[in-house]
């Protein structure tokens, strides 16, 4: 949907446009402008620029997004380890503070920027596209970008990527996709992470997390894994090569 | 608390029509804000003074209005208004539904102040 022709007037919007007309000059000689434009179409342009960008060099860009703690760092590490031979891989992180996840990701030997965003809570299209300045995508197969941790801000910015992958946490409880409707609406992938964790917990049901996921209309996918046993990480590994060799 | 973010996009293209038409001050901003786009409108209301200080929006009202969630059934066709959280149709359960309306974040339009006769039309 673009914010220039009108096409963005919804049923739920028409009545308003339809009220007012193009440009409505009003007695007391100040004037009425129609702008009909997404508050985030700077954001939006960016972001469109950086997906050029990616598609340019034939790179699948994944956008990472959970709860601080749900084991995004981790699933990288497993999967660099499990990929690594295969495909290149490099990450863009996105933390308040500190270049700890990024040097995590080094010590797998991927190239890794770190965005670190002071106080802000999510990561925007511009902050990656400054990132890429430092990032050189020739023969890169796959980008993450592991966004801030946080259930709510980071899914209403387009960064530029062709996925959102969104984990959920066995810790975090089954409910969460009701809880955080925007957020997990926008999730082209949920992982169940931390699955080894879920004969101790007891009172988690994936089944049930599935349905939350069908409720806010998401056909999406929904794999069980866990970066520490391994168990499940076939499902996830098989789509990344997919979704590559798609690219190509 | 991504509000401020989204109010300083708004300002800015607030900004940039009152730049376009001449205008020296903006009166009223209309916004449309959808339940699923993230945003809180009352969150969106405070953040508003913060970005809105030193621009031309400075004295301005904002109007923020609250969408409906709107879906339409692929299995039936029916549309239904519904829950943040439950975008099921509300006429066959089915869950595999398109969103018509919900997700706006939409600047409608501004009233502007004292524009110069024959400016640029804005659009």
């Amino acid at each position: 949907m673009c914010d220039t022709c009108g096409c963005n007037v919804t049923p739920g919007n028409e009545h308003l446009v339809a009220a007012g007309g193009h440009l409505a000059h009003t007695s007391s000689g100040s004037e009425s402008v129609e702008v009909l434009k997404g508050l985030l179409a700077a954001n939006d342009h960016q972001a469109a620029h950086n997906r050029e960008h990616f598609d340019q060099h034939k790179t699948m860009a994944v956008n990472l997004m959970s709860s601080p703690g749900a084991g995004k760092t981790s699933l990288l590490e497993a999967t660099i380890e499990a990929l690594g031979t295969d495909l290149t891989i490099a990450v863009i992180e996105g933390d308040l503070e500190t270049e700890n996840d990024a040097n995590r990701i080094r010590e797998k030997g991927v190239a890794a920027v770190q965005i670190s965003t002071g106080s802000a809570c999510h990561l925007d299209a511009h902050m990656v596209h400054g990132a890429l300045h430092d990032l050189d995508l020739d023969g890169i197969d796959v980008v993450f970008i592991e966004n801030v941790g946080n259930l709510v801000c980071p899914a209403s910015f387009d960064l530029g990527q062709h996925y959102n992958v969104a984990l959920l946490s066995t810790p975090e409880g089954h409910d969460k996709p009701a809880k955080y409707p925007v957020m997990f609406r926008a999730a082209d992938l949920v992982l169940v992470s931390k699955c080894d964790l879920l004969e101790v917990l007891g009172d988690f049901d994936p089944d049930t997390a599935e349905a939350y996921l069908r409720q806010i209309a998401n056909p999406a996918p929904l794999y069980k894994v866990s970066a520490k046993s391994g168990a499940g990480m076939a499902s996830w590994l098989d789509w990344i090569r997919s979704e590559v060799a798609a690219r190509k | 608390m991504h509000e401020l973010s989204v109010c300083q996009a708004l300002i800015s293209q607030v900004a940039q029509v009152a730049r376009d038409r001449h205008a020296t001050a903006v009166t009223d901003i209309y916004v449309d804000v959808g339940p699923l786009s993230g945003v809180e409108p009352p969150l969106l209301r405070n953040a508003f003074p913060i970005a809105a200080a030193g621009t031309v929006a400075n004295n301005a009202t904002l109007h923020l209005q609250t969408m409906p969630i709107r879906v339409r059934c692929e299995e039936c066709g029916a549309e239904s208004e519904v829950a943040t959280n439950r975008l099921t149709c509300q006429s066959c359960g089915d869950w595999r539904t398109d969103l018509i309306s919900g997700d706006e974040l939409l600047l409608q339009r501004v009233v502007l102040e004292d524009c110069k006769a024959g400016a640029e039309a804005y659009v």
